[in-house]
C-alpha cells in the first residue's frame, strides 16, 4: 500500500513537471504576436530567436547533462557553413530542407565527436571541445576555394521559403521562420527533458557513479544528448546563415562559445527557458552597450561574467525563481538542495 | 660528378637547416614553458582552471614595451621589472578576486577567468591601442651567427639561456628546498598537507604570484618572437592549456617536455607543411587527450 501510494505520488509529481503553465503560454503568445506587433524590431528579434535556440542546445548538455563545453560553436559554425554552401552551390534550394540537412550534418558531427568528451576530467573536456572548434575553424580557413577563407562565404542567395515567402531586408520573414523553428524544436526538447530519458540525464549529472550503479548506462545517455544538442546548434547556425545570407570564420570563434556560456548563465542553466530569457537579455544589453562603446564591448561581457561568478550563479538566476516556482518547471527546493550538496564529480574513480 | 656534389651540398644544407629549425623550436618551446609553468602549478595545486593566465604574460610584455620604448630602460633591466609587475598584479588579484573562486565548480572558474580575459583584452585595447607593438631589442641581441653552419639567432640563444637557467632553478627549488617539498606535498594531497600543518593557502598565494611573474617574464621575452597585441591572452590560451594538459600537472618535467614538443612541432610544422597551419597541433592534442586524459607524463594513479 505504501509502495503503491509512493508510486502514485511520484508519478503525479513527474506529470506536474511536464504540465504547461499559463506563463509559458504567455511567453509564446507574446513571442508570436511580436510578428505583427513589433515589425520594427524584427532584425534583433531574429537574432534573439537563433541565439535562443543555440543557448537551448548548450543548456541540453550543460544544464541537463553537466558537460562543460568551450567549443559549442563548432556545431553552430558547421551548420552555418553547411546551409550557406548548400544555398550557394544550389544543391538544396529550399531553405527549410537545407536547414534540416545542415542540422543533420551537425548531428552526425556531434555523434562522432561525442565519444571524445566521454573520457577524462572537466579540463580534458574543455580542451577537447575547444580543440574540435579550432580544428574546424582551421579547416574552413584552409579550404578557401570552398569556404571563402578569411573573407567569409560571399555571394550566397537564399531562395524564398517553401517557394513562396521571400526573405526581406527588414527581417519580417526571417523572424517568423526562426520563431517557428525555435518553437518546434523547443517542443521536442521539452518532451525530451520530461521523459524518463531526461530524468536519467539529471541523475547522470548529479552523480555519474551512482547513476551507473542503478543501471543507467551513463555513456550512452551522454552520447545521445550530445548528439541531439549538436543538431540543435547546427540548426541555429543554419538559421543565422540563411537570415544573413553569409557565413564567416567568426562562427567558429572562441568568443562565440564564451558569449554563449554567458547567455545561458544570465538566464540560468538547467531549465529550458533559461537560454531563451538569456538570449533576450543578452541581445538587448549588447545592443545598448555596443552602441555606447562598440570596440570595448568585450569589457562589459567580462565584467558581467566576473560579477555573476563572484555574486554566485544561483543567487543571480534566483530572480527567475518566481517564474520557476510558479510554473513548477523545476521544483525550487530540489534545485537549491542539489546545488548546495553537489557531490564531488568523479572523485572516486 | 657535379650533380652529386651539388646534391651532397643540398643535403648538408638541408641538415643544417633542420638543426636551425630544431634550435628555433627549442627556443620557442622553452619560452612556452616559462609562460605556462605557473599555470601547471595552479592547476595541479588547487585544481583551478585559470584561463586568464595569458593576461599576466600580456601584462609583462606591455610593461617591457613601456619601460624600454618610453622610459629608455635597457632591455635586460626591464625583464626583472616585467617579472615583478606581473607578480604583484597576480598577488593582488589572487588575494582580492581569485580566492573567492577556488571552492567553486569548474564551470564557475571557467566563466570567471574568461571574464577576466575579456576585461584585460578590452582594457589594454583602450589604453594601448589595438595595433601590435614591438620592443626595441638592443642591436647586440639582433641578427644571427653561424656555428658549424647552423644559423643561430642571438635573441633566441638568449631565450634558451634564460629559460634554461630558470628551468634548472625551478626544478632545484622543487626538488631540494623545504618550500619545494611543502609545495609537492600540497599538490599531491592538499588535505593531508593541511593536516600536517602546512599553510597551503600561503604556499598557493606565493606560487600563484611567482607563476604570474614567470608568465610576465615570458611575455616580456616573447614579445619579440610571438608578437604582442591586446588579443595575446586569447591567442595563446590554447597553447598554455596544451602544455599543461599534455604534460600533466604532477611534475614540472612533464610540462617542460610537452612545451619542447609543442615548440619544435609548431615551428617544424609551419616550416615543412605550412598549408596545414595549426591543424596538426590541435589534432595531436585531441589524440593525446583521448589516449591519456591525465596527460602524457602523468603518473597513472592520479587523484
Amino acid at each position: 500500500m505504501i509502495a503503491r501510494s509512493t508510486i502514485v505520488a511520484a508519478t503525479e509529481r513527474l506529470a506536474a513537471r511536464a504540465r504547461w503553465h499559463p506563463l509559458e503560454f504567455a511567453f509564446w503568445i507574446s513571442a508570436f504576436s511580436a510578428i505583427y506587433l513589433m515589425p520594427s524590431q524584427h532584425l534583433i528579434l531574429t537574432e534573439i530567436a537563433w541565439l535562443g535556440l543555440f543557448a537551448l542546445s548548450l543548456d541540453l548538455i550543460l544544464g541537463y547533462a553537466g558537460i562543460v563545453s568551450l567549443g559549442h560553436a563548432a556545431f553552430f559554425g558547421f551548420g552555418a557553413y553547411a546551409a550557406a554552401l548548400l544555398a550557394k552551390y544550389e544543391i538544396i534550394n529550399e531553405p527549410v530542407l537545407a536547414m534540416l540537412a545542415a542540422g543533420a550534418g551537425a548531428l552526425m558531427l556531434g555523434f562522432v565527436t561525442s565519444f571524445l568528451v566521454l573520457r577524462g576530467s572537466d579540463l580534458a573536456r574543455l580542451m577537447v571541445t575547444l580543440g574540435v572548434a579550432l580544428v574546424l575553424r582551421e579547416l574552413a580557413n584552409r579550404y578557401g576555394w570552398l569556404t571563402g577563407g578569411a573573407d567569409g562565404l560571399q555571394g550566397v542567395t537564399i531562395r524564398p521559403l517553401l517557394g513562396t515567402f521571400r526573405f526581406d531586408m527588414f527581417g519580417h520573414t526571417g523572424y517568423a521562420y526562426c520563431l517557428i523553428v525555435l518553437f518546434v524544436l523547443f517542443l521536442i526538447a521539452r518532451r525530451l527533458v520530461n521523459s524518463p530519458f531526461g530524468l536519467s540525464l539529471l541523475s547522470v549529472k548529479g552523480n555519474p557513479l551512482r547513476a551507473s550503479a542503478i543501471g543507467i548506462s551513463v555513456d550512452a545517455r551522454l552520447v545521445a544528448i550530445y548528439t541531439v544538442a549538436a543538431g540543435y546548434a547546427g540548426i541555429a547556425g543554419a538559421l543565422l546563415a540563411q537570415t544573413t545570407a553569409f557565413a564567416s570564420l567568426e562562427v567558429f570563434s572562441f568568443d562565440r562559445s564564451a558569449d554563449l556560456l554567458l547567455v545561458l548563465i544570465i538566464g540560468g542553466a538547467g531549465y529550458l527557458y533559461g537560454g531563451l530569457i538569456g538570449a533576450i537579455i543578452f541581445k538587448f544589453m549588447q545592443d545598448y552597450l555596443s552602441a555606447l562603446t562598440p570596440q570595448y564591448w568585450p569589457f562589459w561581457i567580462g565584467l558581467v561574467l566576473v560579477t555573476i561568478v563572484l555574486v554566485g550563479r544561483d543567487r543571480i538566476s534566483s530572480w527567475t525563481a518566481p517564474v520557476r516556482s510558479l510554473s513548477v518547471l523545476m521544483d525550487w527546493r530540489t534545485l537549491r538542495s542539489s546545488q548546495v550538496t553537489r557531490p564531488p564529480e568523479r572523485t572516486f574513480q | 660528378m657535379a650533380a652529386r656534389a651539388c646534391s651532397a651540398e643540398a643535403s648538408g644544407y638541408r641538415g643544417t637547416q633542420m638543426l636551425t629549425i630544431l634550435f628555433d623550436g627549442i627556443a620557442y618551446g622553452m619560452l612556452l614553458f616559462v609562460l605556462a609553468a605557473g599555470l601547471a602549478v595552479t592547476l595541479g595545486l588547487m585544481n583551478f582552471v585559470n584561463l586568464a593566465h595569458g593576461a599576466f604574460a600580456m601584462a609583462g610584455g606591455y610593461v617591457t614595451v613601456l619601460t624600454v620604448n618610453r622610459l629608455g630602460v635597457p632591455f635586460l633591466a626591464s625583464l626583472p621589472i616585467a617579472f615583478l609587475a606581473s607578480a604583484i598584479a597576480g598577488f593582488i588579484l589572487e588575494r582580492t578576486l581569485y580566492v573567492h573562486v577556488y571552492g567553486k565548480s569548474h564551470l564557475d572558474q571557467v566563466l570567471f577567468t574568461i571574464g577576466l580575459v575579456f576585461m584585460s583584452v578590452a582594457a589594454v585595447d583602450y589604453v594601448m591601442g589595438s595595433s601590435p607593438v614591438f620592443v626595441q631589442v638592443p642591436g647586440s641581441l639582433q641578427g644571427k651567427f653561424d656555428l658549424f653552419g647552423i644559423g643561430i639567432g642571438r635573441y633566441r640563444l638568449l631565450i634558451i639561456i634564460i629559460c634554461g637557467l630558470l628551468t634548472i632553478a625551478l626544478q632545484c627549488t622543487l626538488a631540494f628546498t623545504r618550500f619545494g617539498s611543502r609545495l609537492r606535498a600540497a599538490v599531491d594531497d592538499s588535505r593531508v598537507a593541511r593536516g600536517l600543518g602546512i599553510n597551503v593557502n600561503r604556499i598557493f598565494a606565493f606560487t600563484f604570484a611567482f607563476g604570474s611573474g614567470l608568465a610576465g617574464l615570458g611575455g616580456a621575452l616573447g614579445a619579440e618572437i610571438l608578437g604582442l597585441d591586446p588579443a595575446f591572452p586569447l591567442k595563446f590560451m590554447i597553447y598554455f592549456l596544451i602544455v599543461v594538459t599534455v604534460g600533466g600537472t604532477s611534475s614540472i618535467i612533464g610540462p617542460f617536455f610537452a612545451s619542447l614538443l609543442l615548440g619544435i612541432g609548431d615551428v617544424a610544422g609551419k616550416y615543412y607543411v605550412p598549408t596545414l597551419g595549426s591543424f596538426v597541433i590541435y589534432t595531436i592534442m585531441i589524440v593525446i587527450l583521448i589516449w591519456r586524459p591525465q596527460g602524457l607524463f602523468a603518473r597513472t594513479s592520479s587523484r
